[in-house]
């Protein structure tokens, strides 16, 4: 009897709840698709006095949130056919705060020429927008053979018309430890100041004029020293800033 | 477009898209074909119809596939000035909008004797995808109008030093442009009024005494107008296609997708230059009023660039002390702000004020009569009744990202998906408080139904389709739910609504 009542009252509450859907039936909403889109940024493509060629590429592919990175930069000497890869890095990124990507995967570093030397190295980072409008870029590495260092990158955008804009820069590399073979010395290795004057033609087309400052430091500025190299230089220079 | 040759989606060949006229009382029967390659689709802006009709894919319909076709079929319950667009996409953007002006069934309180439809738009040759992708990669791509050092000296000489130094860093530590008031300029748009330009000047005749009734449509993706005729007193008759009380007004801002009716007497044999300016002054467009084709009046200068002041970023407290009298406007209060977004909002407003009292930004210094929202007053009173229910909507941006949403916060749940409804029952009232944490203005739109602007009028508190949300505020609306279905709820520039700022009210 009772098995009799629960089936009765269960079925009528069935089918009052197929009427209602039936009533109500509306057009089921779908997810709305996400965007995904990507960028080719040559941040510096540029010429300096010394017969150096220097280059710095950031581009990556993904939506607002997640996005896969890949960074070159690097300097090659037409004088002696040789230069450095600085940073070859492959990176994911996660938006974590509205200003700020995590980034971390895997990194190469080089130089080539009479004699060549090498890294790879896990790399872990933060980019983005810092207060009072300044651009960060600072990485920590941690190299297969067990070396930290780390990188530190900052830029200014400084309006002095729509299109004419001059961007101070701070590059700076430090180490926790001395990592010789790869010229890397422990402390703040060198610190470079640069100016840059771009004027946007398009926002995707500047070509800049500047100078840089770049002072040694520490282990790095005794082992130039013996070496017989500066241990601080200017250097003026001449680039193009583009991106689509 | 006035020299040059642009693609644009066309109606029956013709761009804009024609007038439509319906009559109110009778059945609308609306076949439309697609002739085009790609599925398309048309939204009745601000009509209330059955939830099938309203011609949101995703939402109400699959859309109107390539080469097939759709009837639209509904009953005309209401008059005034309305307008139609694609709902599809960016189509939008490339001329798929038009008129549409219901007659009335009795007698409206007013007199005139000419009767034109003026619709406001923004035009790009660029492809609109290209244009979103530009705001998703670089901040401020179309703004030519950023602070520069110029700026800077000049301010330091006007305001003072410790003023412009607090009031720079104050920005600078936000990582905020308070010259970011609107994200497509004039760099890129050409803006035009019944897709005329402004040297093609469209010309709309009278004569001298006569009352002219000029229905203004904003059907711009992005664009904000502020509207004058320069020698005329403007008298405000509707709103989003209402009556309301007659208010004259020297000025008036016309947010994307709202429309305005008014009424001119022009008296003398002159012309009168009908100018519209862009919110960010980056540019404008004109029309003329003129007993002659040919005759012209001299066209304004265009103001300097709006800058938002600190009331953008929530600093009322410390600035604002005579905004406080006003505090009558609005006595809701959102039931909770949190402390963060995540990374889809930049900042929180954990004080958002009201000030529909408040014309807006870029008319800081202007003498003359500007029309706000605490200015209309329903011709209509309306029942006041205890909402039955309070939701909140929080819009939030990110613009480094270019992310948009709009979180909905019904007592328990939060959410911003655009999939996740925010569910409301038939015939309830319910009451929305729209807070605005970033710095753009929003026009939040809702489809089907009326929102009862709380403004400090009581039962004559206006109704409209679309409000736009300044800065820093918060507004208060309430709904009748008097339609059953999924209704589209969103920002109606178009770029913030394809990026996010969406979602979907569901009566049931």
């Amino acid at each position: 009897m009772l098995k009799k009542i629960i089936i009765i009252s269960l079925s009528i509450i069935g089918l009052s709840i197929a009427e209602n859907n039936e009533k109500y039936k509306f057009y089921p909403v779908k997810k709305m698709k996400p965007l995904y889109y990507g960028q080719f940024l040559f941040d510096r493509l540029e010429y300096n006095d010394k017969n150096n060629f220097d280059y710095e590429i950031t581009s990556w592919y993904g939506g607002d949130y997640r996005r896969i990175w890949i960074e070159l930069e690097g300097e090659h000497s037409f004088k002696n056919e040789e230069g450095n890869i600085e940073r070859l890095d492959l990176l994911y990124g996660k938006l974590i705060s509205p200003f700020w990507d995590i980034r971390g995967g895997i990194g190469y570093t080089s130089s080539y020429g009479n004699v060549s030397k090498d890294r790879t190295m896990a790399v872990i980072g933060l980019k983005g927008l810092a207060p009072y409008y300044f651009e960060i870029d600072t990485n920590f590495r941690l190299t297969s053979k067990g070396e930290i260092y780390g990188d530190f990158e900052a830029e200014y955008d400084l309006l002095l018309t729509q299109r004419l804009i001059l961007q101070p820069r701070l590059d700076t590399k430090f180490s926790f430890s001395k990592i010789e073979e790869i010229g890397i010395g422990s402390g703040i290795n060198n610190v470079k100041l640069s100016f840059r004057l771009r004027y946007e033609f398009k926002r995707e087309f500047a070509p800049y004029i500047g100078f840089s400052y770049t002072k040694l430091l520490g282990v790095t500025k005794n082992s130039a020293e013996q070496a017989g190299k500066d241990t601080s230089y200017f250097n003026s220079l001449i680039g193009l800033r583009m991106w689509f | 477009m006035g020299e040059r040759q642009g693609r644009a989606f066309t109606f029956n060949g013709n761009f804009p898209a024609p007038l439509i006229k319906l009559k109110e009382g009778k059945e609308a029967i609306i076949k439309v074909i697609n002739e085009t390659n790609e599925s398309t689709s048309i939204h009745w802006h601000g009509i209330r119809l059955p939830n099938k009709m309203d011609g949101v894919p995703g939402v109400v319909f699959p859309g109107i596939p390539p080469k097939s076709s759709f009837t639209y079929r509904f009953p005309v319950v209401q008059s005034g000035t309305y307008w139609y667009r694609s709902h599809t996409g960016l189509q939008e953007q490339l001329g798929h909008y038009g008129p549409l002006v219901i007659d009335p069934k009795y007698p409206e309180p007013f007199e005139y004797d000419r009767d034109y439809v003026i619709q406001l738009s923004d035009w790009t040759f660029e492809d609109p995808y290209k244009v979103l992708m530009h705001l998703k990669k670089w901040d401020g791509y179309y703004n030519y109008q950023k602070r520069t050092i110029q700026d800077l000296f000049n301010d330091i000489k006007t305001k003072g030093l410790e003023y412009t130094i607090k009031e720079r860093l104050m920005w600078a530590r936000m990582r905020m442009n308070p010259r970011d008031i609107a994200d497509v300029t004039a760099s890129t748009y050409i803006y035009l009024i019944n897709g005329m330009t402004k040297e093609e000047n469209p010309t709309f005749i009278f004569k001298p005494g006569e009352k002219i009734r000029l229905r203004f449509i904003n059907s711009s993706a992005t664009t904000y107008f502020d509207i004058r005729i320069p020698g005329l007193k403007m008298k405000v008759i509707q709103a989003d296609g209402q009556n309301v009380q007659p208010v004259e007004v020297d000025e008036f801002r016309i947010a994307v997708a709202e429309t305005y009716d008014v009424i001119v007497q022009p008296m003398e044999n002159k012309a009168y230059t009908i100018f519209a300016e862009t919110m960010d002054r980056s540019g404008y467009t004109r029309g003329t009023l003129a007993p002659k084709i040919g005759m012209e009046a001299p066209v304004p200068p265009r103001r300097p660039p709006s800058t938002r002041g600190m009331i953008a970023m929530g600093m009322h407290h410390k600035m604002q002390h005579h905004m406080n009298p006003m505090k009558y406007l609005c006595n809701c209060k959102p039931m909770q702000i949190p402390n963060s977004f995540g990374p889809d909002a930049a900042m929180v407003m954990k004080n958002p004020i009201c000030r529909l009292n408040d014309p807006g930004v870029g008319f800081e210094n202007v003498k003359h009569k500007v029309l706000t929202y605490a200015d209309l007053k329903s011709i209509k009173p309306f029942e006041i009744r205890n909402p039955e229910r309070q939701i909140d909507i929080h819009l939030t941006g990110n613009m480094e990202r270019y992310i948009w949403k709009m979180y909905s916060y019904d007592g328990k749940d939060w959410s911003s998906e655009f999939h996740q409804l925010i569910k409301t029952k038939y015939k309830e009232r319910v009451r929305l408080v729209f807070i605005n944490h970033t710095m753009m203005d929003h026009p939040i739109h809702l489809h089907g139904m009326w929102m009862y602007l709380q403004n400090g009028n009581g039962e004559y508190s206006p109704r409209k389709h679309t409000i736009n949300i300044k800065p820093a505020e918060k507004v208060c609306v309430e709904i009748d739910n008097d339609a059953l279905g999924n209704w589209a709820f969103h920002c109606h520039i178009l770029y913030h609504m394809h990026t996010g700022m969406f979602r979907v009210l569901q009566v049931c």
